[in-house]
């Protein structure tokens, strides 16, 4: 542990020195130092809220750091704003891209680029970047029409039109498919190979150890050791990371029971244009298991929860039923008096209101569990019900009367699913429990999605997250393009034969 | 580099205490803009603003006037501020309260001999159920073909002014007003009793703190009030809950509407004694601000109105004092809805010294 990084025989690329940057509640960056050499894959590694996205910000020139210095190509530097760090040869690919859906690609990246070149003419230089460096793109071709990993490439094929000498990819592969990850690795590989130094963004200790020469690691704004990824073990990298050994958590064989939720040949239109319809969707849940949907976002997900939770009913052929009883003209109130319990993705504005104190937000769904008597509300019973979900799931906040708004994102993640969970569903819908949430919040949200499995719950999780989905369900299935795969026992799968399946290959 | 040495920075959490400050704050700012304005008119300031806001009450009649004007812009405002809690925006008060007093003014005219003594109550009544009715119509067409109630709202008001004229012109008009387009004057026995001899507010003062205490616990007390609240701040979460959005459409704009007639009808069985094309000076429109000036809070709408009503009075102290024109009340209150909306932006932000940059540039 902590070996230096290989030095590059010339000056190194980028060199960061002594780099603070404050925000109102947070010391975001805390004196960090990173080093990029020529022709280095380096990582940048921490935990959701570790300082990655606020480092990676004052390299493009999004922001200015409050003190500490840049080092480019050897001379002092000052990164203005993102044009001037295009200038300088740094070029990013961002998390969420910045595309319009109804432009073709060639339009996208002519709006994008600092000089002014009309999309035919730049047709040429997309196909020439494009087949050089392996990434099939069509410049004509329309964005909505794309897959996110085609997307992706279009913002990779953007940056290099610009020649970069470094290039930041933040968390590049949390919307692929496996296959698709080998095949980006192969591209860094070999942009790598041409002298580009890359800073690459994740914390996904697999890819590390696969892709970078060196590693720098980031927890709560400070540097917590730099490493050689591939000299390192998972369990010794996620200690620098986290701090602490992690137990992973188990699940424990059980028979399930009776069948708590039924989807039958479901189909649906989407209201979105950009939406994808549900296609004859067929699933069981059976109590005291934990039934995982495998799959990229935006293959149907939003809306089966939609469709399953009872907050959109629309034009809709098939069935839907809860512990035995068809739901599936019900609304969301009356689907959660069946039993029903629900972790949306999006925490602040859906799962919780956001200028609302816990206590309130308990409210939201767990007006049956006494809070309310006569249509008044018993404010009493409310705040006892939010300090038990504080006590029971370690939320870190100030109390029942802290806002939602004031808590992490993790923190709200484990007090919404304490809510849903202390209402004891009889089914529980999570959608991404773990999303943006810190590695020591998800493991405590996967032993209580365990726990509620081994109580007698029906639990069905969709998640990006395959090693999440191996981790805790029963039974995994994949949604690809609005069709579900037959659902088959854990052990029967690989994460080989899931990433297939989340390509849309081999549809069971 | 050159700039402005200080920057805005969002606050860690929303300042409760900026929250309360701010309407303080536009006052303030209202104040001192106003002497800028009585300068610039030529008018000594001090002097001016004596006029304004002290001489309307120095007298008995003064408070009087104050509480009278104050009772239908806090009627509007309570009814509106529970709707734009939850995101339902009836901006056609106005239109509401003029319903509100051609209803309750029709049972004056045309039945009250056959009601007896139950008259005034069924009067009130009908006033809130006019109110109600015309704000119905946005809640329709938002709930049934999702339009806009803004826009539908807004328009009813000029839909209502003109039917009173209508109604004033035509087959209500008193036979023996001299061709002047208003009613007969009402019957004495059908007119709200004043609180003191010597003054002209109503009982209907009183009644509407009433109400002001109703609507502070239906808010904060009743699961209904909660489920508004959700909608309006976080419409996702509301439907992830499962509250119903048309029930709240409809809750919010026929409490406002029903508000805002009441307002009217005790206009016109009050002060004004019968009906006429000029009910209401715009209190459907002011409590728009006294709504947001009061924080949507019913103690911040009581107060806000009292302001707004003293608005009111200094512009015509203003105008038989000092010979300003009648748009120096308007002035006033566009200075306070302005200030306020620009005191409103430190709520959520503050002004931080910008950080100096250490290193040089490349």
């Amino acid at each position: 542990m902590n070996a230096p990084a290989t030095q590059p025989q010339a000056a190194p690329r980028l060199v960061l020195r002594g780099i603070t940057k404050r925000y109102p509640t947070v010391l975001a960056n805390d004196a960090i130092d990173v080093r990029v050499g020529v022709g280095e894959i380096h990582a940048v590694m921490g935990e959701n809220g570790a300082g990655k996205s606020t480092l990676v910000k004052i390299v493009y020139g999004v922001t200015r750091p409050d003190s500490g210095s840049i080092e480019w190509e050897g001379r002092p530097t000052i990164i203005e704003n993102p044009a001037a760090a295009r200038h300088l040869g740094i070029g990013m690919v961002f998390q969420h891209f910045a595309l319009f859906e109804t432009l073709s690609v060639a339009e996208n990246i002519a709006l994008a680029l600092d000089e002014r070149i009309a999309p035919a003419a730049l047709a040429p230089r997309i196909r020439a970047v494009a087949e050089r460096y392996g990434l099939p793109v069509d410049p004509g071709r329309l964005v909505h029409s794309m897959s996110v990993g085609e997307r992706q490439r279009v913002e990779i094929v953007r940056c290099l039109l610009q020649s970069p000498k470094l290039l930041i990819m933040d968390e590049p592969t949390s919307v692929l498919t496996p296959q698709a990850v080998q095949q980006l690795f192969a591209t860094l590989r070999r942009l790598a190979g041409e002298g580009m130094s890359i800073l690459y963004i994740s914390h996904k200790l697999d890819e590390i150890r696969t892709l970078c020469d060196s590693a720098t690691v980031l927890r709560a704004g400070r540097v917590s050791g730099t490493a050689r990824p591939r000299e390192e073990s998972a369990a010794s990298l996620a200690r620098l990371m986290v701090g602490d050994d992690l137990q992973e958590a188990r699940l424990t064989l059980r028979e399930p029971g009776e069948v708590s939720l039924q989807i039958k040949d479901y189909s649906m239109a989407s209201d979105d244009p950009f939406g994808t319809a549900l296609h004859h969707i067929d699933l069981t849940v059976r109590a005291g298991e934990i039934v995982g949907i495998a799959g990229v976002s935006g293959n149907g997900q939003k809306e089966l929860l939609a469709a399953l939770s009872g907050e959109r009913i629309g034009a809709y052929a098939g069935a839907i039923s809860l512990c035995g009883v068809r739901v599936d003209e019900l609304g969301a109130a009356a689907r959660r008096a069946l039993g029903l319990g629900f972790v949306p993705e999006e925490r602040l504005g859906r799962g919780a209101v956001p200028a609302m104190t816990l206590a309130d937000n308990t409210l939201l769904t767990g007006s049956r569990a006494g809070m309310v008597r006569h249509g008044f509300i018993k404010h009493r019973v409310a705040r006892q019900f939010a300090r038990a979900i504080i006590d029971e799931f370690k939320v870190k906040c100030a109390g029942e009367s802290s806002t939602a708004e004031q808590l992490s994102g993790g923190n709200l993640q484990k007090f919404i699913l304490g809510r849903e969970i202390r209402l004891a569903p009889r089914v529980l819908l999570a959608a991404q429990p773990t999303w943006g949430v810190d590695v020591g919040a998800a493991l405590l949200i996967h032993q209580a999605l365990i726990g509620l499995r081994d109580a007698g719950a029906a639990v069905l999780v969709i998640s990006e997250e395959l090693d999440e989905l191996f981790a805790i369900c029963d039974r995994i299935a994949v949604l690809t393009a609005g069709r579900l795969s037959a659902v088959q026992p854990r052990a029967a799968l690989t994460v080989a034969a899931v990433g297939l399946l989340m390509a849309g290959g081999g549809l069971a | 580099m050159i700039g402005f040495p200080w920057r805005l920075e969002k606050r860690a959490a929303a300042s409760g205490w900026m929250r309360v400050a701010a309407p303080l704050i536009a006052a303030a700012a209202m104040l001192a803009t106003g002497c800028v304005v009585f300068a610039l008119l030529g008018k000594e300031p001090l002097n001016a603003l004596n006029v304004f806001f002290v001489q309307p009450l120095n007298s008995l009649y003064g408070w009087g006037e104050l509480l009278l004007k104050a009772t239908p812009l806090a009627l509007c405002a309570l009814g509106l501020a529970l709707g734009f809690s939850a995101n339902v925006w009836n901006i056609g008060a106005e239109g509401q309260l003029i319903l509100g007093a051609v209803c309750g003014g029709g049972v004056a005219l045309f039945w009250s001999a056959a009601l007896g003594e139950w008259a005034l109550p069924v009067i009130l009544l009908a006033g809130i159920g006019g109110g109600a009715a015309w704000a119905a119509i946005p809640a329709v067409l938002r709930t049934r073909f999702n339009t806009s109630e803004i826009l539908v709202s807004l328009m009813l008001v000029y839909i209502a002014q003109l039917l009173l004229g209508f109604l004033l012109h035509g087959s209500w008009r008193d036979p023996e007003g001299y061709n002047f387009p208003q009613s007969q004057a009402f019957d004495e026995r059908l007119i709200l009793p004043v609180l003191l001899e010597g003054q002209r507010a109503t009982i209907a003062f009183p009644l509407m703190l009433g109400l002001a205490a109703l609507s502070w616990l239906f808010s904060t007390q009743l699961f209904a009030g909660y489920r508004m609240r959700v909608s309006g701040q976080a419409p996702a979460a509301a439907v992830y809950a499962g509250f119903g959005g048309s029930r709240n459409v409809w809750f919010a704009l026929l409490i406002s509407g029903g508000a805002a007639g009441l307002a009217g009808v005790c206009e016109v069985v009050g002060p004004i004694g019968r009906l006429q094309t000029d009910i209401s000076p715009g209190y459907g429109f002011a409590a728009i601000i006294v709504a947001f000036v009061g924080r949507l809070h019913p103690l911040g709408i009581v107060l806000a109105a009292l302001l707004m009503s003293l608005l009111y009075l200094g512009g015509e102290s203003v105008q038989l004092g000092l010979q300003l024109p009648a748009a120096v009340t308007g002035l006033f209150q566009g200075l306070l809805l302005f200030y306020l909306l620009a005191a409103d932006l430190f709520v959520d932000f503050r002004l931080r010294r910008a950080p100096p940059l250490d290193g040089r540039r490349a």
